[in-house]
């Protein structure tokens, strides 16, 4: 066991964890932040995205004891001041989920895309989500709302 | 549920330190970069080291740059880094177009282009893109620093010339005047391995091909290289027949097996034709800077 602190949404946490343990697993069986999920297992998925620093990534290839000393920022994040981001409205405006297994990873991708390129086209979208699987929708849904946060993120 | 088996961690402060922990541990140390090939490998058991040694700290091991006639990329560069940098751009449009088509974004924001050359896939892209540009790989331990051409770092699958108590630093790429360069692959879907894939560089000079690599990924070929085709190439036109020739002879020397991804004489039949496919569209772009993309 080794001792391991870091930021999660802005809260310092430190806990005894084994080497071995994955970052999507330290998050939600020893913080309890369920909002990110354990999929595949195998990176191919992306319901486990979350933000390590600044970058997205895929949280069942990361070692919890990885990220100590850096920062994660989680869906439990991306509302603020009791305001839903832009992505969330969009999600739920845009019917951009069925089950919602994917919607956690596919909101900080989506946040992460538009922070850095505001006005996507849908081809970039489409490359943005690459990496993580839908099963309901068919993606057309995810990608219509992902444009629509880009055009309405100014507006609360 | 896939987890690693129990492991011991450490994090290096400096390359030296790293160097001395690979030594005092060896051979049961790995290094852990972005972890997106070992870890994964650590799962299934494909690999149990006793004690990891994180270098993602060392972010004087993360850079891009032109010195003298040589691109160095160290070991730790992202792939989504080596992805957006126009210096690879301009002189290597071999390495975006791989790296478009390697796992998907959000694996390519973490994942190391020195950790995917260690792990020494069969199926790796970068290690037969590298094979084309003809790059050559930096290799420190604690006696001193080798180099290592990219054509002779894989002894095997997932084996490479590294010993237990070394590591992959950087890697450095030649740059010379006339030279084009492409990679195309076939994937049964976004972000998988190869089916088969294959990279060129064609350098030019009086009208003539004055050198060229070529790069096979998943097909079996040795090294990742196409020797034969390339010493076809070396002082003939690149005329159509000539790199239709090229592809036979790749198809015909390399040796691939069949699996999950597709039957042998299908990815022999994507060596011939990905093989001529990239070695038109290198020639392409010797001579018009940009070129047409891949298709």
């Amino acid at each position: 066991m080794m001792r391991l602190t870091v930021t999660v949404n802005g809260t310092e946490y430190s806990r005894e964890v084994e080497p071995r343990l994955l970052l999507i697993h330290f998050l939600r069986d020893d913080l309890g932040l369920t909002g990110s999920h354990w999929g595949c297992d195998t990176s191919n998925c992306g319901a486990c995205v979350v933000w390590l620093d600044e970058t997205p990534v895929k949280s069942c290839t990361v070692l919890a004891v990885m990220a100590a000393g850096r920062r994660i920022r989680t869906v439990e994040a991306l509302a603020t001041g009791g305001n839903l981001d832009p992505v969330q409205r969009a999600f739920a405006r845009c019917h951009g989920l069925q089950c919602g297994f994917c919607t956690p990873g596919m909101m900080l991708t989506a946040r992460w895309l538009l922070d850095h390129n505001p006005n996507p086209t849908e081809a970039e979208v489409r490359e943005a989500i690459s990496g993580q699987i839908c099963r309901c929708t068919g993606y057309e849904n995810i990608v219509r709302s992902v444009l629509w946060a880009a055009r309405n993120s100014g507006d609360q | 549920m896939q987890v690693p088996a129990h492991v011991e961690y450490d994090k290096a402060a400096s390359v030296e330190h790293a160097l001395t922990l690979l030594t005092r541990y060896a051979p049961e140390a790995r290094i852990l970069a972005g972890g997106h090939s070992l870890i994964p490998m650590m799962k299934l058991r494909l690999a149990q080291p006793e004690v990891l040694i994180d270098i993602n700290g060392l972010t004087d091991l993360c850079y891009i740059n032109l010195t003298g006639d040589q691109i160095r990329i160290g070991t730790l560069t992202r792939h989504a880094d080596l992805l957006k940098s126009p210096l690879i751009g301009v002189h290597f449009a071999i390495l975006h177009d791989a790296e478009r088509v390697i796992a998907d974004p959000i694996v390519r924001n973490w994942g190391s282009v020195g950790g995917s050359l260690c792990q020494a896939d069969p199926s790796e892209d970068l290690s037969a893109a590298f094979a084309a540009v003809k790059g050559t790989l930096v290799i420190r331990g604690l006696e001193g620093t080798r180099e290592v051409s990219a054509r002779e770092f894989h002894t095997g699958p997932y084996e490479t010339v590294v010993g237990a108590a070394e590591m992959l630093t950087e890697i450095r790429l030649p740059v010379r005047a006339g030279g084009g360069s492409a990679y195309l692959k076939v994937a049964r879907r976004a972000g998988d391995w190869p089916v088969g894939a294959a990279g060129a560089t064609v350098w030019l000079a009086g009208g003539v091909i004055a050198d060229v690599g070529i790069g096979l990924a998943a097909v079996g070929a040795t090294h990742f290289v196409a020797a034969d085709a390339e010493e076809y190439l070396r002082g003939r036109a690149p005329t159509e027949d000539n790199l239709q020739q090229a592809g036979e002879i790749a198809a015909a020397s390399c040796r691939p097996v069949s699996d999950q991804r597709g039957p042998a004489d299908y990815k022999r039949h994507l060596a011939r034709e990905l093989t001529a496919r990239v070695l038109r569209i290198a020639v392409a772009r010797t001579r018009g800077g940009g070129g047409r993309g891949p298709a």
